[in-house]
């Protein structure tokens, strides 16, 4: 416990960094490289780190397992509700053109709300498979 | 050539290394070698995904996995005959199917043809000036919510097989 001294104070370092790295590779996926998936890794990585060094129970007090259960389907629903939107506006299944007053702000706009569904479920399904696997008591 | 050489060469270490643990740490060396490849041939928003999905999170998961096991492999109980079969049929299937790709360089490649279409039409129909996220997420957007299903299915699959109720303490299945 008291030998980690150094994993944990560079931990609490890097932390804030990765948190933010992932939101800068999710809004800023529409002009560089990255997007949702990249974005969620990353967020599933910082805090998978954070349970590696101060333990399962501190990081499960700050995202809750059902919390994460949740976001699984959620991303995924919001995606597909995305579509429903596009539908119900006069377009296509995911055709993103009549979400908003002009064709290319609708784009943006859908893209946008479905890169967040994107990091919704895949940062929720890695930090759920981690929960799983880490959770179990050793044989 | 230096980096798929490296790539040859850590096959062959995960293949022949019996010992789990440095399997784990190999297949991240594997999957970095692979992101550097991806970057080499401009390919970063693959890069990136590997570099965190197969270097980081999968050994993350492995090393986990490994908790629970022992760390060193078991000798195989059956011979190799039937697994080197099935990957004999799957490597010919795959160079059989290499066979109906457009050859190399030339000009009527789809690649040739759709490709300077998107690039010219994406920005403007869509406002993004980052040519991969506006077809992956607007042109191709019904094969990326595809992904999404995917990963939720995967996510959903490995969660009732390995998650223990609540309630229940050591493994008493």
């Amino acid at each position: 416990m008291r030998l980690d001294l150094i994993l944990r104070v560079t931990t609490k370092l890097i932390l804030p960094l990765m948190v933010v790295f992932a939101v800068y590779v999710q809004f800023h996926g529409d002009y560089g490289p990255g997007g949702g998936f990249q974005a969620g890794v990353i967020a599933a990585a910082s805090l998978i780190l954070y349970a590696l060094i101060y333990g399962l129970g501190a990081t499960m007090r700050i995202v809750p397992v059902a919390a994460v259960e949740a976001l699984i389907p959620f991303g995924a629903l919001l995606y597909a509700g995305v579509g429903v939107a596009g539908m119900l506006t006069g377009g296509n299944y995911l055709d993103y053109s009549h979400l908003a007053h002009d064709p290319v702000h609708g784009q943006e706009w859908g893209v946008f709300l479905v890169e967040l569904g994107v990091f919704f479920t895949v940062s929720s399904t890695m930090l759920a498979i981690f929960y799983a696997v880490a959770g179990r008591p050793r044989p | 050539m230096v980096l798929l050489a490296l790539l040859a060469v850590t096959t062959l270490a995960v293949v022949r290394v019996r010992n789990l643990f440095a399997v784990a740490i190999l297949t991240g060396v594997y999957s970095f070698l692979m992101a550097s490849v991806m970057v080499v041939l401009d390919a970063v928003d693959v890069a990136m995904t590997e570099a965190s999905v197969g270097a980081g999170v999968a050994m993350v998961l492995m090393l986990g996995a490994l908790h629970l096991t022992k760390t060193d492999e078991a000798r195989p109980a059956h011979t190799a005959l039937l697994p080197v079969f099935v990957a004999a049929v799957t490597g010919a299937v795959l160079i059989w199917a290499v066979s109906a790709l457009p050859s190399f360089g030339v000009a009527d490649a789809p690649m040739h043809v759709a490709g300077p279409d998107y690039l010219a039409r994406s920005l403007e129909e869509t406002g993004i000036p980052n040519v991969v996220t506006a077809v992956l997420a607007s042109y191709r957007g019904f094969d990326t919510l595809g992904e999404v299903i995917v990963i939720f299915t995967a996510g959903i699959g490995v969660l009732l097989l390995l998650k223990r109720p609540a309630g229940s303490s050591g493994p008493d299945e």
